[in-house]
Parts: structure tokens; sequence; C-alpha cells
């Protein structure tokens, strides 16, 4: 970009990447949640298929780095593909956008990430 | 003897939009012709019914992409489409195409539309002179054989009238003028290719597409814009991971 361009188009500019990188977020997070959903599924059937207990369950999290590592990446994907959806929602359907629908995006998004994560740190011990 | 009754052609409902975005559906009983397209009806009603209503028409015969209108909901080139291959029940309900302000009648406001071609950058941008040679283009090369698949597009706004993407963003590109970017990326004498990838890249462009295919089903010159989107979102995502946008 020109140093001697206007402010305005380099905010321009600014909005036109974050669109960009808005897609590849939105899309990078799918790839992991598909793998993640199908996982956490299976896991789930193998559990109840052997008897699903809590202490079954948080001995499972505590007894490797794995689990806790791979809901921690499970976390994060959903904390940056839910908001990213909503916002798609909130502009096509409800015709919500602008600064307000993106600051109360970001709260969910945290609010996605804080509550997971103090869910995996629970279980994980 | 015949009997006269029977000379005279049989007829059916025909239900066209009169007016404005605020207008009705009037109705007409036009005659019934064998091989008797869309077209053939509203002009039989421009010529003998209601001389004031306003259509637009220009090749009659699928070149010109002038005469698309919704016929049964579906947005269609009306000198191509058959009575017998849409009527339901034996009737025809003809509107303005979807997605763009009704001037009257059957006419609508094609600026809207025309005018994301020009926000896509869908004007060539020359490189070379008059007085450089020609451009050599391998027909086999992948970037010409990309084109092949899009230059046949003739602006009718079929696809746009389809598309659910354009009805819920007003500010969406939509899929002609996209197929029209994705045509000129892949031009290798177009020197506008930053520009337009940044055009296609903002907020409206390719990404907002959700691969619903309206456009390429019901493209009449069976195109397929989702094709060509699939190709902008791929070269946009590239752009932003290497942070060429």
């Amino acid at each position: 970009m020109d140093a001697r361009a206007p402010l305005a188009a380099g905010a321009a500019m600014r909005g036109v990447r974050y669109a960009a990188w808005r897609f590849v977020l939105q899309r990078a997070s799918a790839a992991v949640l598909a793998l993640c959903v199908v996982v956490h599924l299976a896991t789930i059937i193998f559990a109840v298929r052997h008897g699903l207990t809590a202490g079954a369950i948080v001995a499972r999290m505590q007894a490797s780095a794995f689990w806790p590592a791979f809901y921690v990446v499970f976390v994060i994907a959903v904390a940056i593909h839910a908001p990213l959806g909503l916002r798609t929602i909130a502009d096509e359907w409800l015709s919500l956008r602008g600064r307000a629908t993106d600051v109360a995006l970001a709260a969910i998004a945290l609010v996605l990430l804080g509550g997971g994560l103090y869910a995996v740190a629970s279980l994980a011990g | 003897m015949q009997n006269p009754a029977e000379d005279r052609p049989r007829t059916f409902p025909v239900r066209i939009w009169r007016g404005d975005a605020n207008g009705a559906f009037q109705q007409f009983d036009v005659p019934r012709h064998a091989s008797q397209t869309v077209l053939d009806v509203v002009t039989h009603v421009q010529r003998h019914l209601d001389p004031s209503l306003a259509y637009r028409y220009a090749c009659r015969v699928g070149m010109c992409g002038s005469c698309a209108m919704t016929v049964n909901g579906k947005a269609r080139w009306t000198c191509r489409t058959h009575v017998d291959t849409v009527a339901v029940d034996g009737t025809l309900e003809i509107a303005p195409l979807n997605h763009l302000p009704i001037l009257r009648d059957l006419v609508v406001d094609m600026a809207p539309f025309f005018d994301k071609w020009a926000a896509a950058r869908g004007q060539f941008s020359a490189t070379a002179t008059r007085r450089d040679d020609f451009a050599k283009v391998s027909p086999s090369s992948p970037a010409r054989r990309a084109i092949d698949a899009t230059i046949e597009c003739i602006g009718c706004g079929v696809c746009y009238a389809s598309c659910d993407v354009v009805e819920w963003k007003p500010d969406y590109l939509g899929p002609a003028a996209l197929n029209r970017a994705w045509t000129l990326v892949n031009d290798v004498r177009d020197g506008d290719g930053v520009a337009r990838l940044r055009a296609i890249a903002a907020d409206g462009g390719c990404q907002s597409c959700h691969t619903h295919q309206s456009c390429t089903r019901s493209c009449p010159k069976h195109l397929s814009p989702t094709a060509s989107i699939a190709g902008l979102k791929r070269l946009v995502a590239r752009a932003a991971m290497k942070g060429t946008l």
C-alpha cells in the first residue's frame, strides 16, 4: 500500500484482509471440527458401550496429556467457528452488522473459549 | 363444414405483473399455439390486448439475454422457454426478474446488476499497447481453458435473480460479476489482478457465496458461476495466507 494513500483506503484494505481471514479461519476451523466431532462422538459411543461413569471420564482425561490437549484444540476451533457462522446469520437473516454486532460476537467467542477451557481444566485436574 | 368455434384457437389464462414494486398481477386470456414461447405470449398481450404493457427483448433467439423474466417462479429467458415446458395447470405467471428494482411491468432496472460487474473490476485492463505483438495464449493452457468455461456469459441476470445470497445480502456482488472477475483473473493479458482480487475479497465478495448452486442450475448457457466463485475463494485464501492481499 502506498504510504501516501488516504487513511480511508488503508481502513478499506484492512477490511478486505479481515474479510479474507474470516473466510480462511471459518474454513480451517471447520476442517478441525470435522475431525474433532468424529473423534468425540466415536469416543462417547465407545465409552457408553463399555459402561459410562463420571469417574471413568475423569480418569481418562487425567490419564494422559492427549485428551486435555485434544479438547483444548476442540474448544479453540468452536470459539472461532461458531461466532463467524453467527456473524453470517446475523448479517444475512437479521441485517445486523457493524461494530456493535462484532463486539457482541467477540463476547460470544470469549464465553465459548472461557467456558470450554474452564471445563477442560476442571476435568483434567 | 367445420364449426367456426373450433377454428378459433383455445385460450389459456396468463397472469402478468403490472406496475412497479407495489403493483399486482393482471390476468389475460391468450390464444394457445403449438411451439409457443413465453415471449410470444407477452408479445401477444402487448400487441393485441394491452399496448401499455412494458417488457424488454431484442434478438428473440437466445443471443442477447434481454428477455429474462420470472416465469412461474423461476428466472428464465422467455424467448427460449416453450409454454409447454413451464405451464402449471395450463397457466402462466410472468413477473419481472427478482432482486432488481422494477421500473414498470416486466422491466427491471439492470443498473445495480452491472454496477456490481464494475465493482468486481469486470473491465479488461490491458498491459500491452498497439505497438506490441499479439499475446500468444495456448488454447490448451489451464488458464485459457478456465476462461472457455466462463466466457459465454451474456449478462442476462438469470443467475443473479436466482441467487439466495443476493436476496439476503444486497451488497453481495453476485454470480455473474464474480464469474466475470474469474474470467479476467485467468486472462494473462490483464494487468489488474491484485486490485481485482481485493475487490472480490471485500465484504460482499466471493466468500459470501454459500455454494447453493442456484446460479449454476438456472444459467441458460449452462455455465457454472459456482465453479468460478470457488476458484476465486481459493485465490483469496491463498493471498490472505501469503499476505499479498
